[in-house]
């Protein structure tokens, strides 16, 4: 799945990185608990989160994460942006929760890794 | 070929800002050509040791041994020891107040995280006195 796909299955807005929406993901992490997604994330590309902090980015950027998406209309500040910017990582806000932003995913073919 | 040193310190005080030292620390071992695989587990590492010391020991001093063959990454703190270190390894034991778990953090899982991310590790710590942590990995 592109990450084109992912912005329009959710129907998000994407706030950073437009140039790498081409890239290709197989499989995402949802979580607020960044202490969890540091232990378990193995291959996974994509973040789903409705935590909001410059942590979240630095979390993504340890894993070699692709794109964070934003649940629950939440919105990154102007730091957390230059950060993803300048790590390279694609950051989307969308207005649904984690639940069915997982599930919709999830049914279109991204798995857990 | 002697190890290359790399020496960070971590500040106390703002959660916010902690991860810097290991973001820089990702990429001088990129830099370096080590391979990514290693530097990912390295950089869990280090960023888990990073949020611990400025959670639990008002920051400290991280010091990193890039050989050929092995990675060394020590971090030294004069915070306030761990009294039990079983406990402190056991996933979902955490002293962590609120506003690290305010940052999602505080769940109990950055030692034994450290401890599977890297090859060897090692804690020597006394109370009242301050903790280091050893890690090694192999570069593969």
């Amino acid at each position: 799945m592109t990450l084109t796909e992912i912005r329009d299955l959710l129907q998000a807005e994407v706030l950073c990185g437009e140039e790498h929406l081409d890239r290709v993901v197989k499989s995402a992490c949802a979580s607020d608990f960044m202490s969890d997604v540091l232990a378990y994330v193995k291959d996974e590309a994509v973040l789903i989160t409705g935590m909001v902090n410059p942590q979240v980015i630095r979390t993504a950027e340890m894993l070699d994460m692709q794109c964070i998406v934003f649940v629950r209309g939440k919105r990154p500040d102007g730091e957390m942006l230059a950060l993803a910017r300048e790590r390279e990582i694609v950051l989307m806000c969308c207005d649904v929760r984690m639940f069915m932003a997982c599930g919709l995913l999830f049914t279109h073919g991204l798995t857990e890794e | 070929m002697s190890p290359i040193k790399l020496k960070y310190t971590i500040d106390a005080g703002d959660l916010s800002r902690a991860g810097e030292a290991s973001s820089k620390m990702k990429m001088s071992l990129r830099k370096l050509g080590i391979p990514p695989e290693t530097i990912r587990r390295a950089a869990i590492c280090m960023y888990e040791g990073e949020i611990n010391m400025v959670i639990h020991a008002n920051g400290g001093e991280v010091t990193v041994l890039v050989g050929m063959d092995e990675i060394t990454i020590c971090l030294a703190d004069q915070g306030p020891g761990i009294p039990d270190i079983e406990k402190a390894m056991s996933e979902g034991w955490t002293t962590a107040g609120d506003t690290a778990r305010g940052l999602g953090f505080g769940a109990g899982m950055g030692l034994p995280n450290m401890a599977r991310y890297s090859d060897h590790m090692h804690i020597d710590t006394t109370v009242g006195v301050g903790t280091t942590v050893t890690m090694k990995f192999k570069v593969a």
